[in-house]
């Protein structure tokens, strides 16, 4: 499971750069689109990866922390989903008024 | 009666709520968001005073722990306010009072909720001076950067729209950075209280030392793009040229912050005594120095030139810093106080003296559409004012003459004091040189001395082409509530000058707080609770 996540990771993140270094403002929102993905998925597997194990704990049993995965990372994603949602959103309507005032789509506001 | 670990909420609490209530009410009522915003600011200006009263002044208590939701210690989410913070919270709250009033003239109302944006850029700034928690410290950064998105933006105009467009995509990037390093530093220390962290990097043994390393140094990525060091601080100086003045004049403390959570990091987390990264962040303050005095000289616009004064005051932060020596560090601290006001206050000048100039000759400063917009806008304004002020000419020669004083660092204004209290303790009998060689010190020395020459230059070149050798007769039309700002600006400089003894005392002792983490370490992890929850006292 390690490889397949951090293969996404990889994938993700250098599909993102290679996006944002592209001259089209298109291409840059998906491309903060991937590497937000990417860095979601780094900050889920730094709290080690684990099948079948809760974060939420059991209050009615005798608590055993080895039975559970920490919760403080799942709590950071959620945080941080919202924050790159909210400034991708806001990034699109500059873009789109970008595109209406300088008439290209090009991130300089001018081609070439 | 408030206990003062209340205060400590307060600067958060205020312009949240203000922003918030400014939302119920339309962009009309500008007499009321006025009031409102002004009461606010007024209020974060007293708290900031009476905290540093009572993190300095008193004396019992260094700094003032307040735990959110009353959990005990390492676990609450920890406001802190210590020396720094109390500093920078009333830096913040003095330049954000004449940024507001002199927006009331004209810019907020070329565009929607201003008063609120501004109100929650507040929020963003006293969050990362207070908070003691690495991702809190991202969440706070981010309402920053969003309110100040859309305050780069304000107004429109092609040009601000270019500008913005690069600022936020950088910025956005810088975030996501913030972010790995955050989940690194999780990972390896297992908390993000910054001191815990430091706390437990003290024992880190094997492969969480270098993995903490790393988180860290991804952090300190972020924060120098914030702070615009050569070169992650390209995006800076177009996206600040193009913002309205009164924006651009608070927006001078904005990259500061990222300078504020460097040195906060840095000195928590030392590697072998020193600032950790102090070599990276020394090499990149210089880089960014020459880079900026280069900037000075082409700048063919004073708003430009204004922007590039922005990168000049980072990079001579940075390379202080960098020194790891807390004679350095107090210099250093004096300069950031007296170059922020005074580059808050230069771009409101220069805002005054540009928009008169004819188009052709602020060449790239204005593009033509934008400048036409702002032609109409003020004409308006003179049928609604309809009172100017005389002498406008002396009034906007002699504040400029003055902040080209301090920006220079000639005597007696507080740019002076602040660069030669950075070279005594260089160059001075008592500089002990336990981090920093020979070298580095003397080239910061020289780099400082030169950049104030090129500061010279440049400006008495930009002062006589305006005010003694215009092309058109200079008759600039100003009123009231633009002038009084500038001069409220410039009188903090001279009352900086006046009360150097206590400022000096202050930034000593901040210093050494910084260089003495333990301090930090023991005022967090020993806080405690209030009444309903208090431990027992054995």
């Amino acid at each position: 499971m390690e490889l397949v996540i951090a293969a996404a990771i990889g994938v993700l993140s250098a599909s993102g750069v290679w996006l944002i270094l592209r001259p089209r403002t298109y291409q840059l929102v998906i491309g903060l689109a991937l590497l937000s993905y990417a860095v979601n998925l780094f900050i889920f597997s730094m709290g080690r990866l684990r099948v079948n194990a809760p974060p939420v704990l059991d209050g009615s049993a005798p608590v055993d922390v080895t039975a559970y995965i920490d919760p403080v990372p799942q709590a950071l994603v959620l945080t941080a989903i919202v924050i790159s949602f909210a400034t991708t959103a806001l990034f699109l309507v500059v873009l789109i008024v970008s595109r209406g005032m300088t008439g290209t789509d090009h991130v300089d506001g001018r081609e070439g | 009666m408030v206990e003062p670990a209340h205060l400590v909420v307060a600067p958060i609490l205020v312009p949240l709520v203000t922003g918030a209530l400014m939302l119920f009410f339309e962009d009309r009522e500008r007499r009321l968001k006025t009031a409102l915003s002004l009461v606010s600011i007024l209020a974060l200006i007293s708290t900031a005073t009476a905290l540093l009263n009572t993190v300095h002044g008193g004396g019992h208590a260094a700094s003032l722990v307040y735990l959110v939701g009353n959990w005990p210690a390492p676990i609450a989410i920890s406001l802190v306010a210590d020396r720094l913070a109390a500093v920078m919270l009333l830096l913040t709250a003095l330049l954000a009072l004449p940024a507001m009033i002199s927006a009331t003239q004209r810019w907020e109302k070329v565009g929607p909720h201003f008063h609120s944006l501004f109100q929650f850029l507040l929020v963003g700034l006293n969050g990362a001076f207070l908070t003691g928690d690495l991702f809190n410290l991202f969440v706070f950064f981010e309402v920053m950067l969003a309110a100040s998105y859309g305050l780069a933006l304000h107004g429109g105009g092609a040009l601000r729209v270019r500008g913005g467009l690069n600022y936020i995509v950088v910025n956005l990037v810088a975030s996501l950075i913030f972010l790995i390093g955050i989940a690194m530093v999780f990972s390896a220390a297992g908390s993000l209280n910054m001191a815990e962290i430091a706390l437990r990097a003290e024992s880190m043994q094997g492969f969480a030392l270098p993995a903490l390393h790393v988180g860290l140094a991804m952090l300190g990525l972020a924060f120098l793009i914030k702070a615009g060091m050569w070169p992650l601080g390209l995006w800076l100086v177009p996206a600040y040229s193009a913002a309205a003045g009164p924006v651009a004049a608070v927006f001078a403390i904005l990259s500061k912050v990222g300078v504020y959570a460097l040195l906060r990091l840095a000195l928590l987390v030392p590697n072998k005594g020193i600032a950790f990264g102090s070599l990276v962040i020394f090499i990149g303050g210089v880089a960014t120095l020459v880079f900026a005095s280069i900037g000075i000289l082409a700048s063919q616009s004073l708003k430009r030139a204004a922007g590039y004064f922005v990168l000049m005051s980072s990079g001579t932060l940075l390379a202080a810093f960098g020194m790891s020596q807390s004679a350095v560090t107090a210099g250093a601290l004096f300069y950031m106080l007296s170059s922020t006001l005074a580059v808050g206050a230069f771009f409101l000048v220069v805002e005054l003296i540009e928009r008169e100039q004819d188009a052709a000759s602020s060449v790239l400063a204005v593009t033509m559409e934008a400048y036409g917009e702002g032609e109409e806008d003020m004409e308006e304004e003179e049928a609604e004012v309809g009172r100017t002020m005389p002498g406008a000419v002396a009034i906007l020669g002699i504040g400029f003459c003055l902040l080209a004083m301090v920006l220079i660092g000639l005597p007696p204004l507080p740019g002076f004091l602040a660069k030669f209290a950075i070279l005594t303790a260089l160059l001075g009998p008592e500089a002990s040189v336990p981090a920093a060689s020979n070298f580095m010190r003397g080239t910061l020395a020289v780099l400082l001395i030169a950049s104030g020459v090129v500061s010279l230059v440049a400006l008495s070149r930009a002062g006589i082409r305006v005010f003694w050798a215009p092309v058109e007769p200079f008759l600039p039309r100003i009123t009231v509530t633009e002038t009084a700002p500038i001069l409220y600006l410039l009188g903090l400089l001279i009352a900086l000058v006046l009360a150097a003894g206590p400022a000096m005392n202050l930034f000593l002792a901040t210093a050494d707080d910084l260089h003495h983490q333990v301090r930090y370490l023991d005022a967090v992890l020993g806080a405690e609770r209030v009444p309903p929850f208090a431990e027992a006292h054995p």
